[in-house]
């Protein structure tokens, strides 16, 4: 058996275990409350919350056998240039300058381009083969590119959105629309957790506020315990866990028992089952209290791990000509290591948002820092769940909403042309872990990287596949909502899972 | 329950004998067959069968995929041939019907459904061989069907419990009895105002109830100015309301609040349902002139407008267009229009030009600004008009060269945030004017596609939908108005019924109809049909669309006077509590938990209407979204009703979100009640909540009447509940204060970060902190978060 068998199946078991002392606790206090009949009991083991099918975050098996049992999605927002990261095409440094035919803008929206003066922008980067795989990397993620062999690079995506707002929605919901459950919803309410003592869909920002805001981690339609829970990187991870200032943790006991106490008494009158979940529910949020402060302790982490995702790296100096920034370095390495924690424990679906890569002008400045922010943490945590044993069953997922133009942006009233366009046709992203082939391309775009010419995927077969790999069918995994059995992908695109993806 | 109520009706007596489970699986065969045997009749199944073909056939065969080339929404197009040239359906010659070789073929390949879906059944079959050959009758839909009035009661009971009662004896039910008067009393407060009542209308009402003078409380209650501030709410779900524009810059509409205010004015005023409807629908068309009428239309305006760089403002212009007939659809018919943007609808008799007609209603209507809240002198009122006409000539002008020339895209959007800034730092009022001139025709758009208009169908003219055998011969050229007309035209089959089932689920806790949305075939008929249908021909009628009466109505009956415990037999027959045989209990909503909070503890300030308020929000929070923006309230407007919360599109307020509020996107009819963790800490530890604590601490001891515990924690219940605790109930809450008490005088230091007390007075100081351990437990009480 292999080193990280054997450590998966510690973990198992460890997890098993505190099961176990759950359900031992959960029964100590059932038998100690009186008149708590066996109605009431599974109710209260139902956790988190009761009601119909769906309500709470108990884990559920999946359609057919999974591959992946856990999601950390980093979502690129502003959309990152694949021409100068990932889609290697000598062809535009060639043509640099150059007009592309009609042909192939014609019918095709943009932003901000100005279709008939535009002119094909190479890239400044360079290019290498990296890893057994070969996988093309430019200059600008040399700690990524040490990882080609773990990812599965798809070069051939494309999406119906050209404006970001809309783009957002379309990759984090399936559709662009408002009121749609997103993708982490969609998959804690298809499998539930396997922890009840944090949320089952966590959500973490760094970098400036993204278009969507929180329209990108609303439950939807969905029942709100399947909402992302927005995590903050220091202080108090999750609104309203700290207690009122002079207020301690023995005296919240007693707050609590009292209050289970006055409520029980409430059930024996009313027998309404409600009433048993809310009591299970301030024994949940009192776990939570102790959990989640622990998770975001990052002080038991050893030197060389917080080294490797480069937690305290310092912000570059501010270089003339860049905009703004924060401390979006430290912040965005120390998501990356919360999100290795937030899976650890069996939290189901953990969503990065990292804003933003809109970069219309300055993009050599512009991408050159975003790339190294991200470059360092995102290889460090492939490497880490790796070496845990965690990475076969964590899926990786890095997108941003669409691609940018090879041709250069001559916005209206702006000099010179030191940008991309939004670009819906074309662009890159990679996944790793969770069952999909490591060191593998998939698709390709034409000489400019204009259009896919082979094995394109759609945003929704993406979702598709990503379902897949949980073990869900996109197709089967509905909730009725105003009468129409509603889903993840669009029900008028035909959408299927990209199979040749899996291992 | 999914059965035929005249099959249950016939079954009952037999299934109870196998008990629930086996009714409700088997009931609908069990059933059919007996029937069957002793009274054929061509009536007997359609209901099922139509189920039958919904959940079996229509996901290939219906609005979306026509394989084969028909449809099985309806009739018709099975009457016709498809691809095959086989006629699919012939009344009365099962062997002469594709559909009926079909299905029972034992050719897999053949066989409908297809190979990776289940056969159907032999009993199945059986049914829809029968049904052909019975003549394939198709009833109308009961929900697009006119409401009947129903016979006429001879009974003495409520028009409401009559009726609820009949049904409740067939099924061996029997009704709850009566709420204790102080549940009662604030079930009436929660539901009507949103409030508990004061201490003075504790005292008050609950003597006005022991001497039987109940109608006389309704009256009082109902004329509460914050009447309007509850109903206003749940109307506010429903147009989708926000205070911010949406999408990426999602900026600050500081006008926003103004069609709050109308509405909130509207429900006071008790202003009928068909005006209140129609002013919004087509307030500019009925009274041009007037504000009042122009301040409805907004109901429009809460739709998203997307200001991001680079978009194209006619694409942005039809999805706003589109969104208003969703949002038309949903509130008005209950019926989910939407997906007929691109396709007929997928199981509804509702196709895609039915929508684009609709839509043409809408097509011409444009934002336009005035003052309708401040008037300024003459002067400065026609500098602003000659202005605006300029920036909106300016407009126009590009836009209609931007329609063919997508490069203006970029100047479009610069145009447009200049007016909508203008209008902003003018104090102008944006609401709905129907275009004049420049009229722009309305297409079918293909696959919903602004860019691929139709043009072989022609130009799509205003028209309404048929309902059913509903269908009006409208004038020519009908515009908004007429629109309101028809849905409040008599014998409309849904307006009245979609309307007051959802007021029947907030007074009840869940509407008659399950799916207060979509009234359309998957819609099953309410297991109190004759209730819904008697209701909305009253209300139409002797009702006179009234919202006040209406609920009058339904809050004088006994079936909403009824206990709301469960009783352990009736959750064995009727677990879902769909035929109402006790009252159902709570939690309540997101705004009302924070409105009572700090109701208690003295802090609510119940100033009425104007403008946005700041109340304490989480920086994380506010960070999440683009633009930022957040003025935190001072004073008074910190402790105003959840009701006026600014609400942010990209960053709603938490408080709000985590208890279930709509985020604002799309017409919600009625909320969910869901029970997390994330609402323990909320109540337990929010900054609002721990304000309000303290608060309720301090309360209690500035009452000078008050001198040992049991006076005090008898207080708080009143103010909560208007009756003393129980001796079990204090038995309970009384060891908290001591471990309290214990605490506090054991870390005194901990004082001030408690509360903001006067240490000079240390003992006192010590006591108040120490009550403000049972503040805390009574705010997060089940039975405080609550309305039973």
């Amino acid at each position: 058996m292999s080193d990280s068998q054997n450590k998966k199946k510690q973990l198992r078991r460890v997890d098993n275990k505190r099961a176990m002392g759950e359900l031992h606790r959960r029964a100590f206090l059932l038998s100690s409350a009186s008149g708590l009949g066996g109605l009431a009991l599974n109710h209260m083991l139902a956790g988190a919350s009761s009601g119909p099918d769906g309500f709470s975050t108990l884990a559920r098996p999946p359609h057919f056998a999974p591959t992946a049992k856990r999601c950390i999605f980093v979502f690129m927002a502003g959309a990152p240039s694949q021409l100068d990261l990932f889609d290697y095409k000598p062809m535009l440094n060639q043509y640099d300058g150059k007009p592309l035919p009609d042909s192939m803008t014609e019918g095709v929206r943009f932003a901000f381009l100005q279709k008939d003066s535009a002119r094909l922008m190479g890239t400044k980067r360079t290019f290498k083969r990296r890893g057994q795989s070969g996988i093309w990397f430019s200059d600008l993620l040399p700690h990524l590119a040490t990882r080609a062999d773990d990812l599965c690079m798809i070069q051939s995506m494309h999406t119906d959105q050209f404006n970001h707002h809309p783009g957002q929605l379309m990759i984090q919901c399936g559709q662009a629309q408002f009121g749609l459950p997103s993708m982490g919803s969609w998959v804690s309410y298809g499998l539930g957790s396997e922890n009840q003592d944090l949320p089952s869909y966590v959500v973490l920002t760094s970098g400036r506020g993204s278009s969507g805001g929180s329209t990108l981690w609303n439950p939807g339609f969905l029942p709100s315990i399947h909402g992302g829970v927005l995590f903050r990187n220091q202080g108090t991870p999750i609104l309203n866990l700290d207690r009122p200032s002079g207020w301690s943790k023995e005296m919240d006991r007693h707050l609590l028992d009292a209050l289970d106490e006055v409520n029980r008494h409430h059930w024996e009158n009313k027998q309404d089952p409600e009433i048993i979940s809310r009591i299970a529910n301030y024994e949940m949020a009192f776990r939570m209290q102790m959990a989640a402060p622990e998770l975001v302790d990052l002080s038991r982490e050893p030197d060389h791990v917080r080294k490797a995702y480069g937690v305290d790296r310092p912000e570059p100096e501010k270089r003339s000509g860049r905009v703004g920034s924060g401390d979006h370095f430290a912040s965005f390495a120390t998501n990356c290591l919360l999100a290795r924690r937030l899976v650890e424990r069996g939290v189901r679906f953990v969503n990065l948002v990292f804003a933003s890569w809109d970069h219309h002008s300055n993009l050599d400045a512009e991408l050159g820092y975003n790339a190294t922010c991200v470059d360092q943490p995102m290889a460090a945590l492939i490497g880490d769940l790796k070496e845990r044993g965690l990475l076969d069953e964590t899926l990786v997922v890095w997108a941003g909403e669409f691609g940018r133009t090879p041709l250069g942006e001559n916005r209206i009233g702006r000099a010179g042309v030191t940008g991309r366009d939004h670009h819906p046709n074309a662009f890159s992203l990679f996944m790793a872990g969770g069952g999909v082939r490591g060191g593998h391309v998939h698709g390709e775009t034409d000489d400019f990287g204009w259009a896919p010419v082979r094995d394109a995927v759609h945003i929704n077969d993406l979702q598709a596949t990503l379902l897949h790999l949980f073990g869900l069918d996109h197709q089967r995994l509905t909730y009725r909502h105003h009468g129409a059995d509603m889903r993840l992908t669009s029900v008028t695109r035909k959408a299927s899972a990209i199979l040749s993806l899996l291992t | 329950m999914a059965l035929p109520r005249t099959i249950v009706q016939t079954t009952w007596a037999g299934s109870l004998r196998f008990g629930l489970g086996v009714c409700l699986v088997w009931g609908a065969f069990w059933a059919f067959t007996s029937e069957l045997s002793s009274a054929p009749s061509a009536k007997f199944n359609v209901a099922t069968i139509q189920s039958l073909l919904q959940d079996h056939c229509v996901s290939c065969h219906g609005g979306v995929k026509k394989r084969g080339g028909f449809s099985m929404v309806s009739l018709e197009p099975m009457l016709g041939k498809g691809d095959s040239n086989v006629p699919i359906l012939v009344p009365g010659k099962p062997e002469a019907s594709l559909l009926w070789h079909r299905v029972q073929t034992n050719n897999v390949s053949q066989r409908m459904p297809p190979e990776d879906q289940p056969p159907l059944t032999t009993e199945e079959m059986n049914l829809i061989e029968r049904w052909i050959q019975g003549g394939a009758h198709w009833p109308l839909h009961w929900a697009f069907d006119r409401p009947k009035p129903g016979s006429k009661s001879s009974s003495q009971l409520h028009p409401v419990d009559a009726r609820i009662r009949e049904v409740l004896n067939q099924k061996g039910m029997e009704p709850g009895e009566p709420a204790a008067p102080t549940i009662l009393l604030r079930r009436l407060y929660l539901d009507l105002t949103g409030l508990l009542p004061s201490p003075d209308q504790w005292s008050r009402h609950l003597d006005m109830l022991s001497r039987g003078a109940f109608h006389s409380v309704i009256d009082q209650i109902l004329a509460s100015p914050h009447f309007g501030e509850r109903w206003a709410r749940h109307w506010l779900d429903q147009a989708r309301y926000a205070d911010s524009l949406g999408y990426e810059k999602d900026s600050v509409k500081k006008d926003a609040w103004q069609y709050r205010d109308w509405v909130v004015q509207a429900f006071n005023a008790d202003m009928p349902f068909d005006r209140f409807s129609a002013l919004q629908l087509a307030g500019d068309l009925i009274d041009p002139e007037n504000p009042q009428a122009l301040l409805a239309t907004k109901i429009h305006l809460q739709t998203q407008f997307n200001l991001e760089g680079g978009i194209d403002a006619e694409e942005d212009r039809v999805k706003r267009v589109i969104d208003r007939v969703n949002m038309v659809g949903s509130t008005w018919l209950g019926i989910t229009v939407g997906c007929a943007q691109c396709h007929d609808h997928p199981y509804d008799p509702f196709s895609q030009s039915d929508y684009y007609h609709l839509m043409a209603f809408f097509n011409n209507a444009d934002e336009e600004a005035s003052f309708l809240h401040r008037v300024p002198d003459e002067a400065q009122l026609e500098s602003v008009k000659i202005e605006r006409r300029r920036l909106q000539d300016q407009l126009e002008t590009i836009l209609q060269r931007q329609l063919t020339d997508k490069s203006l895209n970029n100047q479009v959007v610069g145009q447009l945030v200049k007016l909508f800034q203008y209008d902003q730092n003018k104090g102008l009022t944006r609401h709905m004017r129907e275009r004049s001139k420049q009229r722009r025709a309305t297409h079918v758009l293909i696959r919903g596609d602004f860019r691929r208009p139709n043009l072989a169908l022609g130009n799509i003219e205003p028209a309404v939908p048929a309902i059913g055998k509903f269908l009006p011969s409208p004038p020519n050229h009908v515009d908004r108005r007429f629109l309101a007309e028809w849905l409040f035209s008599e014998n409309h089959p849904l307006t009245a019924r979609v309307f007051i089932n959802k007021v029947w689920g907030h007074l009840l806790g869940q509407p008659l109809v399950e799916t207060p949305q979509d009234f359309g075939s998957r819609a099953q008929a309410p297991v109190h049909r004759e209730l819904l249908d008697w209701m909305s021909s009253w209300w139409m009628d002797q009702g006179r669309w009234s919202l006040k009466e209406l609920i009058r109505m339904i809050v004088t009956s006994e079936t909403y006077k009824q206990s709301s415990n469960h009783r352990p037999h009736l959750n064995q027959v009727d677990s879902q509590n769909r035929f109402f045989a006790r009252q159902n209990r709570f939690r309540v909503e997101a705004e009302v938990l924070r409105d009572i909070a700090l109701q208690m503890s003295g802090l609510l300030d119940l100033r009425i209407g104007g403008p946005a308020v700041f109340p304490p929000m989480p920086e994380v929070v506010i960070q999440q979204s683009f633009s930022r923006y957040h003025h935190p309230s001072q004073g008074g407007d910190r402790y105003r009703r959840g009701l006026y919360t600014f609400f942010r599109r990209t960053a709603p307020d938490p408080n709000l979100m985590v208890f279930d509020c709509p985020d604002a996107s799309a017409s919600q009819a009625l909320r969910g009640s869901s029970n997390n963790p994330l609402q323990a800490l909320a109540i337990l530890n929010n900054e609002v909540f721990n304000e309000a604590a303290q608060s309720l601490a301090q309360r209690l001891w500035n009452d000078f009447d008050l001198n040992t515990d049991h006076q005090r924690l008898t207080r708080l219940f009143e103010w909560g509940f208007g009756r003393e605790p129980s001796e079990k109930e204090a038995a309970m809450i009384l060891p908290l204060l001591a471990a309290s008490r214990a605490y506090t005088s054991e870390y005194p230091d901990q004082l001030s970060a408690l509360q903001a007390a006067d240490l000079s007075e240390m003992d006192q100081a010590l006591e108040r902190a120490a009550w403000i351990a049972v503040a805390r437990l009574m705010l997060n009480l089940d039975a405080f978060i609550t309305r039973e």
